[in-house]
């Protein structure tokens, strides 16, 4: 019998809500430690040079100063699937803004003024800007030492003498073949420019060198564990010596992912005899110092018969890692495997390269190379079903992955993988796609339509585990605990609704962790991905099944029935068919106690995990393999007004449609859709870095650098959510977080053309971009 | 050092303050109030926003010593005796909060609107929050959550 759902589904406010707009939320950014040091950077003013001195000695007599350090003094390397990178550059810098030298002192004035006396002689090499460029045999080498480099073997490749830090193939059929013999061929190229990820709580950590060896550390993260972890491996100390806390974080989407300024906090630390050390990166250095997106720059080759179904495609993305690959590695790879969109393609092709250059470094961003790779494809396959002669959305309805067709990396779509063409069919309605737009009120507006699908799978080992402990209250209230970090997706509420669902307990009556702590919530690999509810649910229901078991067991003894004869209903446990007997939780929670003072049970406190299943390593030579948990697809639509006086965009409407398999919570998955358009509207029109000849970033603040504010919201946005179940998914559901964001420049861009007859390439459809190309057109009026 | 004197929510405070610390620094290090945030420090996002004499400045950008004599409110005074101000139960109701980082500074922006314009427009309230930054909302949340506060802004 299935039951209606209670809680599940249900719109339920955040549980952290209160303590937000009350200013009363932690987070690293606000902590204080007893005897707590500050830290500052001098960071590389060149992009390429060899660090020839170092010379600290005005530094260190300046009173308050506690700790100097330089690359030379900290032989180490960080990363999680590279581990390519300094805790401070040494011997040479590779981008303008890499932290050289770190100072702690007693206030962040005495270390800033420490860091300006800080006297840092460079040679300046030649550098590498563009990857394209960094691929040419005789580019300067990024990392010489490449070959020498820890990686996570056997998924990625690094060559060696190359700036190439992973190249991922993805093969099926004959792709050459099937593009020579095409009736009709498409070749286009599209760049993405590199971009920041803009929490609005800069990267912040403080760490503390215990005297026993232990090390305490509390920072902006995504990743309690993963940061643990890669402490232990980089300094070979025992996980246990680690506790790693994450309060609340203003803001990750990826940038917070892996390890970012841990070791730099703790190595100060030890060098300041062990007193708490704090960083917190200024927005400049979010900007110029810590990872950004990557840049990209594809190219797409489709081959299609007349009748509208693709044959073959083939693409090359080439990607500005940067001058680090850590996490860069894991993008190029993922966005291969995604690499044609969501299409049935007979015979594919992808050469996925992801390149050193001598540029502030790439990482995860939202939707991980997703919404790079589909600006090309889904650019590209509007371009060929014009030369088809067919209606955009008609050409991809025609190709579409449906059930029983093979992905490019040989799974099968099934009906559990959700329904592409339903979200391509919403979004067209919505925009009432195929009726002309109505005319603008000034003749020197235009307008049009766009759409675009959008396709992504949680990118993470094939072993990544989750785990929930569900502890009861004395009175019969339940507290999760998870280490899967709630940075605003509002993952915990969900978690708090399946807890209370299955628990049979009012929302009010489950609680959950505010913050991580190593020492006390349990293993999560790291809060990316739009895996969390996903994986976290599974284990939530797991935790809760397991209280379940306990209460049962002592209700059963009680009752002198068989536990499964045991209901557990509104907060009580009662014989099936006498609720009238029932216990509450509260009387069970930590043993039940008999009249005569007899005790059973014991306090209730349950367990659930889940590990990823079925996945595998994708084959090096041809990609193929099983890469993906679960795929969540999805579509835009959008209508925008163009002023070809300005080249000002306005979105006048934007529908927006996932197959999120089952909604967990209305309002926040809403909250997500619009809050990812919305971001993807800033890569679309105004976001993106801009170097100058020497590799130095021009636009590192608010001012140069425009985020989409109040004022840039679209007329009407249109969150549109199916729900066709994902089979393994916790009440059928799949991850829905990163997705909303994907596509939105590539609808954009397509609307762009349908209003003005121009083809957009590169991102971000800037006024100044805009107005270029109407000129170069020649249709400036 | 300056000697000042101000109230900051209510309160009447006396301190002995450098000529560089900014109002933000005295706020979050000297009184501990720290839901005004530090998003850029130059003025630019507005998540350090708080009323000074019921107008809204980042108080990255006003020196203590300019707060002198003056009277300076922060989220921390909005809600009265442990009750949410309407304009924070909006908030919370309309989903308009996600990482949060940017809920105080946005609260105070909202709050200042409301007490210049207790029934504000959509025009008025676009303009309020425009130095406001928030990256996770998408702002519609935020937007309704002010507009369902309209007409409860006055003196609390």
């Amino acid at each position: 019998m299935t039951r209606a759902l209670s809680c599940v589904g249900k719109s339920v406010p955040r549980g952290d809500a209160v303590e937000k707009v009350t200013g009363s939320a932690r987070y690293a950014h606000d902590l204080a430690l007893p005897g707590m040091l500050h830290a500052a950077l001098v960071t590389s003013p060149h992009a390429s040079a060899r660090i020839a001195r170092v010379d600290v000695a005005d530094a260190a007599a300046l009173p308050g100063v506690r700790a100097i350090l330089a690359g030379a003094n900290l032989d180490v390397r960080l990363g999680l699937y590279m581990r390519d990178k300094r805790i401070l550059a040494r011997d040479v810098v590779r981008y303008q803004g890499e932290p050289v030298v770190a100072v702690a002192a007693d206030t962040l004035d005495i270390a800033r003024e420490a860091c300006r006396r800080v006297r840092v002689e460079y040679e300046p090499t030649r550098a590498v800007f563009d990857p394209r460029d960094a691929m040419k045999s005789g580019a300067p080498l990024v990392h010489p030492d490449l070959e020498s480099y820890a990686h996570l073997e056997g998924v990625f490749f690094p060559k060696s003498n190359t700036n190439v830090a992973h190249h991922q193939k993805i093969r099926k059929g004959d792709v050459d073949a099937a593009i020579a013999s095409a009736e009709v061929t498409l070749e286009a190229r599209f760049d993405n420019p590199p971009v920041q990820h803009v929490p609005m709580e800069t990267h912040a950590a403080i760490a503390q060198a215990l005297p026993d060896g232990r090390v305490e550390i509390w920072t902006s993260s995504q990743s309690p564990y993963t940061v643990r972890h890669l402490m232990s491996v980089v300094f070979g100390l025992p996980h246990a010596s680690i506790r790693v806390h994450v309060p609340y974080v203003g803001g990750g989407f990826g940038g917070k992912a892996g390890l970012n300024l841990e070791p730099l906090v703790y190595v100060l630390s030890k060098a300041a005899g062990g007193r708490p050390v704090k960083f917190v990166a200024t927005r400049e250095q979010e900007f110029n110092t810590l990872p950004s997106r990557q840049g990209l720059h594809s190219t797409i080759e489709i081959g299609a018969t007349r009748a509208g179904k693709i044959v073959a495609l083939k693409a090359t993305y080439v990607w500005d890692a940067g001058a680090y690959a850590d996490y860069g590695v894991n993008v190029g790879r993922a966005a291969a495997y995604s690499g044609a969109g969501p299409y049935a393609v007979p015979n594919c092709s992808i050469d996925s390269f992801v390149v050193y250059t001598n540029k502030v470094y790439g990482t995860a961003y939202r939707g991980f190379g997703h919404l790079e790779v589909l600006w090309g494809i889904e650019r590209a396959i509007d371009q060929m079903a014009r030369k088809l002669g067919l209606d955009p959305a008609e050409f991809r309805r025609r190709n579409l992955l449906t059930v029983g067709d093979t992905t490019i990396t040989g799974e099968t779509f099934t009906a559990g993988h959700g329904k592409p063409v339903e979200c391509l069919d919403a979004v067209a309605k919505a925009i009432e796609w195929g009726t002309p737009s109505t005319p603008p009120a000034s003749s020197t507006k235009r307008r049009g339509k766009g759409i675009a699908m959008l396709h992504k799978a949680p990118a993470m080992p094939t072993s990544t585990s989750c785990s929930a402990i569900i502890k009861l209250d004395e009175d019969g209230a339940a507290d999760i605990l998870v280490s899967g970090v709630d940075y605003g997706q509002g993952t915990y509420t969900v978690l708090r609704q399946i807890a209370a669902e299955e628990l049979r307990l009012p929302i009010d009556a489950v609680h959950i962790n505010s913050d991580c702590d190593t020492a006390f919530t349990p293993y999560d690999w790291q809060t990316v991905a739009s895996r969390f509810s996903y994986m976290g649910g599974h284990a939530v229901i797991e935790a809760a099944a397991d209280c379940l078991r306990q209460l049962r067991f002592a209700a059963a003894q009680v009752f002198g029935v068989a536990p499964e004869k045991i209901v557990c209903e509104n907060a009580s446990a009662y014989p099936d068919g006498e609720p009238e007997r029932a216990i509450p939780y509260r009387s069970l929670a930590l043993g039940y106690v008999y009249p005569n003072g007899n005790a059973i049970g014991g306090p209730v406190i349950g367990h659930g995990r889940f590990i990823a299943r079925g996945l595998t390593h994708l084959a090096p030579d041809t990609g193929q393999g099983r890469p993906a948990q679960f795929w969540t697809y999805g579509a835009h639509g959008v209508e925008v007004e163009v002023d070809t006086e300005t080249g000002e965009i306005e979105i006048l409407r934007i529908a927006s449609a996932v197959d999120a398999g089952k909604v967990l919570n209305a309002g926040l998955a809403r909250g997500q859709v619009i809050g990812g358009v919305v971001q993807g509207i800033g890569s679309a029109l105004w976001e993106g870095f801009r170097f100058d000849k020497e590799g130095r970033l021009k636009n590192p603040s608010f001012v140069d650098y425009k985020i989409p504010t109040a004022k840039d919201l679209p007329r009407e946005m249109v969150p549109i959510l199916l729900e066709n179940p994902q089979p393994d998914g916790p009440y059928g559901a799949r991850g829905v977080a990163e997705h909303p964001m994907i596509s939105v420049p590539s609808a954009i861009g397509n609307a762009l053309y349908d209003a003005l007859g121009i083809e957009f390439a590169s991102l971000p459809l800037s006024p100044e971009h805009v107005i270029a190309r109407l000129a170069e057109k020649g249709t400036k009026p | 050092m300056h000697d000042i004197e101000l109230r900051v929510n209510g309160h009447a405070e006396r301190a002995s303050v450098p000529a560089g610390m900014t109002l933000l620094e005295f706020l979050r290090d000297r009184l501990a109030l720290t839901g005004a945030k530090e998003g850029c420090g130059i003025g630019e996002c507005g998540a350090c926003t708080v009323l000074l004499d019921r107008t809204p400045v980042t108080a990255c950008l006003v020196l203590a010593v300019e707060a002198d004599g003056l009277d300076v409110r922060t989220i921390e005074g909005e809600a009265a005796d442990g009750e949410l101000s309407a304009l924070q139960r909006a908030f919370v109701d309309a989903g308009a909060v996600q990482c949060g980082f940017c809920t105080p500074g946005m609260i105070m922006s909202a709050r200042a609107l409301l007490l210049r314009s207790p029934h504000p427009s959509d025009e008025e309230i676009v303009e309020a929050i425009a130095g406001n930054l928030c990256r996770c909302t998408g702002y519609e949340a935020i937007l309704a959550a002010i507009r369902a506060a309209s007409g409860t802004g006055g003196e609390p």
